[in-house]
């Protein structure tokens, strides 16, 4: 213990030297949650919206006030000539029309079946997926309304009616997904990054000789590599949580305990993967390179913080559990999105804890045989 | 070496680069892993993530709690089933399970049939069946909601007109949804070129983000800086053996992209290798600005990740639109280089346009390189001075 705590400060000692490196891993990551928590969103309010509406009729009316009255989108104006139309998207004025036929409301007194239109600018892929499910969900319900009406008033033919309530976040702000997620990738990057040159460093420099000689055990100096920098993590992403319930109204329905205890695993078997990278790599050029491609964009594409892992091909989905923020976040939304208890997601925990162990165990053997 | 201390001239210059970068070379070697690295983690990276980034939702975790156990219940949990939408995963025996379910976040949405369903709908009443949505993943959610929706409403033409055979099918609105420019609406198509940018960024600043730091760090600069070597010399012999890697990823990354992907390439490919090699020109611009203005190696990559390659990915338009952001924060992004070249990138692949199209872009991506390597010239004269 005494060995680990003498590699610890000296290493401390190191990190007190550079200031700017300091500064940057104990407040950058505050301050960036506080830029992209604002920056990011996925909320796409107001889509300029064109009508053509060849019915003018009353369900006709009624459909294009549902999709004013949504909030997603906002009425440009109505439009009837479709090479107008057409202007209007290619201008980029509307990025959205809703063709609604003649005949609507006769053909739905009929009982007859009707197609609404839809046009979305497809110039950006996301968007227009996000839109096009928005337009499917209002003309589904429409559809159902219409159609509960028609057949209560017909006499006595079934329906059935689909009454959705959103739990966790009623309002479907993406804010409160996003949010978790980017505490998550800053704490990765952050804590990768710290001890990813740490030893590589003494090794460049001809210093590690030095420590070689030492009576420090490669497990020990392992330990007390790391001490330092997970009090400088620990305290950069319990600032970024207090953070992000101050500003962007991040509920805590869960327990306190829980949530440090989930924070200091995560960050522990986030170091161990920089000191792993660390203890491979034979140059600080190296070793910058693998923790990035490492920990950059995997931890941002692959761990469940911008898209969902259950749409993923099956293959990708077995590769997202090396991924240590993976098991985070589902923690960390659980702990403070949903309230839930340690039973909703001890797998995860422990599958953080054995990543830190297995990476720790790996940099150890490294170093041994280094030395040896 | 050949040259004569003060020599000036063109040709002795570029002997002067030409030394550098052997020597540069060189260094590279002492690490072999670099070229493993560089270039194979790239296209491991391309294709993996090239799958895994899609924003389209599909089968959606899904519990039904079927309370009722009849033929017409039965018959709605095997329309979830098997729509290519939906995946269940669980069938809880009571509705207080459903709290299990969306607490662990093994299911996304829980659907409970009340009892009694099958007998109500036998004789032509309503009923109404609850839908319990997990809205952390609030856009998700979204679309997922539209399927159900979609589900129950056609399940529901269905019984009406099983019940009155004979009569008129119901009444029911069908979306018919038409995306322009991009008919397949692929994510997938949108995302790649995308990551690709991304890669080349990552891989080639950070490249030559070490690459004069390390000088510093070892003390070798002060012997460069004894040599007649000129400022712009060290920064060309600096940069173009990173450019040769740079241009051999570029290159990788592509044919990933077109020929594994089969992202549509509607573009003129010469166009967009050359777009490529402006892009190359200020990543690694980047890079040797980063180094100039570090002192450590660990500085150099500390200010690398967190002032200049975190914005640039979340604030280029890579996945959150631009137009989303708040109207202080849009301006920050004409700064970003990845910005300029996501345009050009998509532009090139996916619409087919050029530069008589995309030369204002070309024109800022071409001027953000010249101005950081301008200022990365600036910046190694007065640590050589």
């Amino acid at each position: 213990m005494g060995k680990i705590l003498a590699v610890g400060a000296k290493e401390m000692r190191q990190i007190l030297r550079d200031r700017r490196t300091l500064l940057i891993l104990l407040f950058i990551p505050a301050f960036f949650l506080l830029l992209y928590g604002y920056a990011l969103s996925f909320d796409i309010r107001n889509v300029r919206l064109a009508v053509q509406d060849r019915d003018r009729s009353t369900a006709s009316r009624e459909l294009v006030s549902s999709f004013v009255n949504s909030g997603y989108f906002a009425l440009v104006g109505y439009e009837d000539s479709d090479a107008a139309l057409a202007r209007l998207v290619d201008e980029g004025k509307v990025r959205a029309i809703l063709s609604i036929p003649a005949g609507l409301e006769r053909d739905l007194a009929l009982k007859r079946p009707v197609t609404v239109q839809v046009v979305i600018d497809g110039d950006n892929a996301n968007t227009a997926a996000t839109v096009s499910g928005y337009a499917r969900l209002l003309i589904a319900e429409f559809g159902a309304v219409q159609m509960k009406t028609l057949l209560l008033a017909a006499g006595s033919p079934p329906v059935v009616i689909a009454e959705p309530r959103i739990w966790y976040n009623p309002q479907l702000r993406s804010a409160l997904f996003l949010v978790p997620g980017l505490i998550a990738y800053i704490s990765m990057i952050t804590a990768v990054v710290s001890t990813a040159l740490s030893v590589v460093r003494e090794k460049e420099r001809g210093t590690m000789e030095q420590v070689r000689m030492a009576p420090v055990g490669p497990v020990s100096y392992i330990l007390g590599k790391t001490l330092p920098y997970l009090a400088i993590s620990f305290t950069s992403a319990v600032l970024i949580v207090l953070a992000a319930m101050l500003l962007f109204d991040l509920p805590m329905r869960g327990s306190w305990l829980l949530l440090l205890f989930s924070i200091g695993l995560f960050l522990v078997g986030a170091q161990a993967q920089g000191l792993l990278i660390s203890t491979i790599a034979d140059t600080q050029q190296v070793a910058f390179q693998i923790a990035l491609l490492s920990s950059m964009l995997p931890t941002m594409i692959l761990s469940g913080f911008i898209f969902p892992i259950s749409s993923m091909p099956a293959v990708v989905q077995a590769i997202t559990h090396i991924v240590p923020a993976r098991y985070f976040l589902v923690a960390l939304r659980a702990i403070v999105l949903k309230g839930a208890d340690i039973t909703a997601f001890w797998q995860d925990l422990v599958a953080l804890a054995i990543f830190a162990t297995v990476a720790m165990g790996l940099a150890s053997l490294r170093l041994r045989k280094e030395w040896a | 070496m050949g040259v004569e201390p003060g020599a000036t001239g063109f040709r002795a210059a570029v002997r002067r680069v030409l030394h550098l970068m052997r020597k540069e070379v060189l260094e590279l070697k002492q690490d072999p892993r670099l070229f493993s690295v560089v270039i194979i983690a790239p296209i491991m990276q391309l294709t993996v993530l090239g799958y895994a980034a899609t924003t389209d939702v599909k089968d959606v975790p899904i519990a039904i709690v079927d309370a009722d156990r009849s033929t017409a219940s039965r018959d709605l949990v095997q329309r979830f089933a098997s729509s290519a939408n939906f995946k269940i995963v669980g069938l809880p025996g009571s509705t207080s399970d459903i709290d299990r379910y969306l607490d662990h976040g093994e299911a996304w949405m829980a659907i409970s049939i009340p009892a009694g369903f099958g007998q109500a709908v036998g004789n032509g009443r309503s009923v109404t069946l609850q839908i319990a949505a997990d809205g952390t993943d609030s856009n998700s959610t979204t679309v997922a909601m539209g399927y159900a929706q979609s589900l129950v409403a056609g399940y529901s033409q269905d019984l009406a007109a099983a019940a009155r055979p004979g009569q008129p099918p119901v009444a029911l609105v069908t979306p018919e949804i038409r995306v322009w420019f991009n008919a397949r609406l692929e994510s997938r198509d949108f995302m790649i070129p995308g990551i690709v940018a991304l890669l080349l960024l990552v891989v080639t600043t950070n490249l030559s983000a070490m690459a004069i730091v390390r000088e510093k760090e070892v003390g070798t600069l002060e012997q460069l800086s004894v040599t007649p070597l000129a400022r712009w010399e060290l920064i060309t012999g600096k940069m173009l053996p990173y450019a040769v890697i740079g241009i051999i990823d570029v290159v990788l990354v592509l044919v990933v992209a077109i020929n594994w992907f089969e992202v549509p390439m509607r573009g003129s490919i010469p166009l967009l290798f050359g777009m490529c090699l402006i892009y190359l020109m200020s990543t690694l611009g980047l890079g040797l600005f980063v180094s100039t203005i570090s002192r450590t190696q660990q500085q150099a990559m500390m200010t690398s990740i967190f002032f200049f390659l975190m914005p640039m990915i979340y604030l280029s338009g890579f996945v959150f639109p631009i137009e989303n952001m708040p109207s202080w924060i849009q301006p920050l992004t004409y700064l970003i280089p990845l910005r300029y070249f996501l345009v050009i990138v998509r532009g090139i692949f996916l619409k087919g346009i050029g530069l008589e199209v995309l030369w204002p872009q070309a024109v800022a991506l071409f001027a953000w390189g010249a101005v950081v390597l301008t200022l990365a010239t600036l910046r190694s004269s007065k640590r050589l001075g």
